[in-house]
């Protein structure tokens, strides 16, 4: 059953002609979305911002100083 | 608000967040639309055993695999954009929207991916009903997707079946079944998901058109059975996107009453409202509603708008100046005014830091009961603790009127359209000689998105200031990050989004071209 689910796959990319190419395109627009983008421009502000496990007083203290601000 | 955008860290947000959704929904649409048809023409290859059918439906999932290549995981951007941009946002919907989220990701994805290689590869490999099978429970796949997407973004818009916790500082989910069946959630997914079917018929009865146009002797069956199927799912989607707008259009009066006073640039409300066909407000500044009486060279439909908001002839609608100044409901509860709003928001906010200081000091139960109970007395109104100025809650009127307008306006014309093509389909003319018929079929497939996309901006812009109605304004949602960084990733985006539709437009052209 395995064998024949692996060969099913393995025949069917094998036999792809326009989808080579699609697949180009999504394996190098996951690199960019994956390793590009999140790693260099989208970085978890609350990861780098606030202590471990004190998230919910840094939320606390940000939504306090937006309202007094206000 | 939209013109005068300057370059602060949340214009910055909201306008990347903005580009990188439009630029999503530009893919989607086509993929449920596109998904039903291909299923539809499969399934008259199961039935008839014709080698046609199964041509027709081989060529238009070849086109279906280029746009699914284009959009899949577009999305996920918006999610890397709420960790980052909408930190305070992301902490405080906390699980209710993760769940939704997560259900998308698990069994939409692993029912997409299986069903979708199925389709591609399993011809001659799989027996007929498997693989007729396989491309229902993609588009199905693709549907459940959207559905649990919508699902969030109706909690944002009506947030029902979730309670604060003060201590965690997230919203936490008290009954599942109420999110997941929520019935904006209801409405907006049966109107999202079958306006997206106009898009997808739009494309076929284009691409259909183009072929008769350029006389493409291999492709005339395709292209006139083609129109034939697309003009009927068209035409069903087109009446069932007005009957499922009239109700979205329902719950927006209950839930989201500025939504609709602005959509309808009605300043003053009251009883026996009438729905306004065309009027003149100024696209690129926001009227003086204070003053005005209302839109000016306006042509309206009599008791219209009471109908569509109350289901009754002359039922109270209230305008932004009656939602300012508070109003009575027609179930005779008062809705209170913006700034009785605004003072009871600045109480929960205060209530909930004296509470947390208390809690750190260790204080005696009694203090913190009293302080939870005025807390969740006035977290109703939360959100409004945050606003400064009334206007801030008047979201920017022209483009809530004009792209109500655009949408509703597209949505009568392609009613109006695909019951011709039908008619003379009906009456045996030659459609492949029509050229004014077929070149304004292919005009209207930009049409068809712009629709789609004017839904949006009604349903998006039509909730400012809130991020979540009523709990919190995009004031107080955005991450304390500097503009240049959000800037720069906005600009990141324009090129990468814009070369990505310049690629899938320029491979489904080039397979176009190539045809069946």
């Amino acid at each position: 059953m395995l064998r024949r689910i692996f060969y099913f796959y393995y025949d069917g990319f094998r036999s792809m002609t326009l989808g080579r190419t699609l697949w180009l395109i999504i394996a190098v627009k996951l690199f960019v979305i994956f390793v590009v983008l999140k790693l260099v421009f989208f970085p978890d502000f609350l990861r780098q911002h606030a202590p471990q496990g004190a998230e919910a007083e840094f939320v606390a203290t940000q939504l306090n100083q937006r309202a007094a601000n206000n | 608000m939209l013109l005068t955008i300057d370059y602060a860290a949340i214009d910055w947000a909201r306008a990347q967040f903005a580009l990188t959704a439009i630029y999503h929904w530009l893919f989607v649409p086509l993929t449920l639309g596109l998904g039903l048809i291909m299923s539809i023409m499969e399934t008259l290859y199961y039935r008839s055993g014709d080698a046609f059918w199964r041509r027709v439906t081989q060529f238009w999932q070849r086109l279906f695999g280029i746009n699914f290549a284009m959009g899949v995981a577009t999305g996920i951007i918006l999610e890397f954009e709420f960790g980052t941009n909408w930190s305070n946002y992301s902490w405080f919907v906390g699980d209710i929207f993760g769940a939704p989220l997560a259900i998308e990701g698990i069994v939409a994805f692993f029912m997409e991916s299986t069903f979708v290689a199925v389709m591609y590869f399993g011809w001659d490999k799989v027996s007929k009903r498997f693989h007729l099978a396989s491309t229902w429970l993609t588009w199905l796949g693709a549907t459940i997707s959207a559905w649990w997407i919508l699902v969030a973004n109706s909690w944002m818009q009506m947030p029902v079946g979730c309670q604060f916790n003060p201590d965690t500082m997230r919203n936490e989910m008290t009954s599942f079944l109420d999110v997941a069946l929520s019935p904006f959630a209801i409405d907006k997914f049966l109107h999202t998901v079958i306006s997206s079917w106009i898009v997808g018929a739009a494309f076929v009865v284009a691409v259909s058109a183009w072929y008769l146009l350029k006389k493409r002797k291999d492709e005339h069956q395709l292209a006139v059975k083609s129109l034939r199927i697309a003009a009927i799912i068209g035409l069903c989607a087109s009446v069932g996107a007005a009957i499922t707008g009239d109700e979205s259009a329902y719950k927006i009066a209950e839930v989201q009453p500025m939504k609709l006073a602005a959509m309808e640039a009605l300043y003053n409300g009251g009883n026996d409202q009438s729905l306004t066909a065309v009027a003149w407000v100024n696209p690129f500044k926001q009227p003086d509603y204070q003053q005005a009486s209302g839109a000016p060279m306006r042509l309206a439909i009599p008791h219209g708008l009471s109908i569509l908001a109350t289901r009754s002839l002359n039922g109270f609608v209230p305008g932004v100046n009656d939602i300012l100044n508070g109003y009575t409901r027609a179930d005779g509860t008062v809705e209170p005014s913006a700034s009785e709003k605004m003072e009871r928001g600045r109480i929960a906010i205060q209530t909930l830091a004296d509470y947390r200081q208390a809690k750190s000091e260790g204080a005696d139960e009694a203090t913190l009961n009293s302080q939870l109970s005025t807390l969740n007395s006035n977290m109703p109104y939360f959100g409004y603790g945050f606003i400064k100025d009334e206007a801030e809650l008047v979201p920017f009127i022209p483009v809530n009127f004009w792209a109500f307008r655009i949408m509703v306006g597209l949505g009568t014309l392609f009613i109006l359209f695909f019951a011709f093509v039908l008619y003379l389909d009906w009456r045996k003319k030659d459609i492949p000689a029509m050229k004014w018929l077929l070149w304004t079929a292919i005009v209207l497939l930009p049409c068809a998105y712009i629709c789609s996309e004017s839904g949006w901006l009604v349903a998006e812009f039509g909730r400012q200031p809130w991020t979540i109605q009523d709990m919190l304004p995009i004031s107080a949602s955005v991450s304390d990050i500097g503009s240049t960084a959000v800037a720069t990733t906005f600009w990141l985006f324009l090129v990468l989004f814009t070369t990505m539709l310049a690629v899938e437009i320029s491979i489904m052209l080039k397979q176009i071209k190539k045809g069946i």
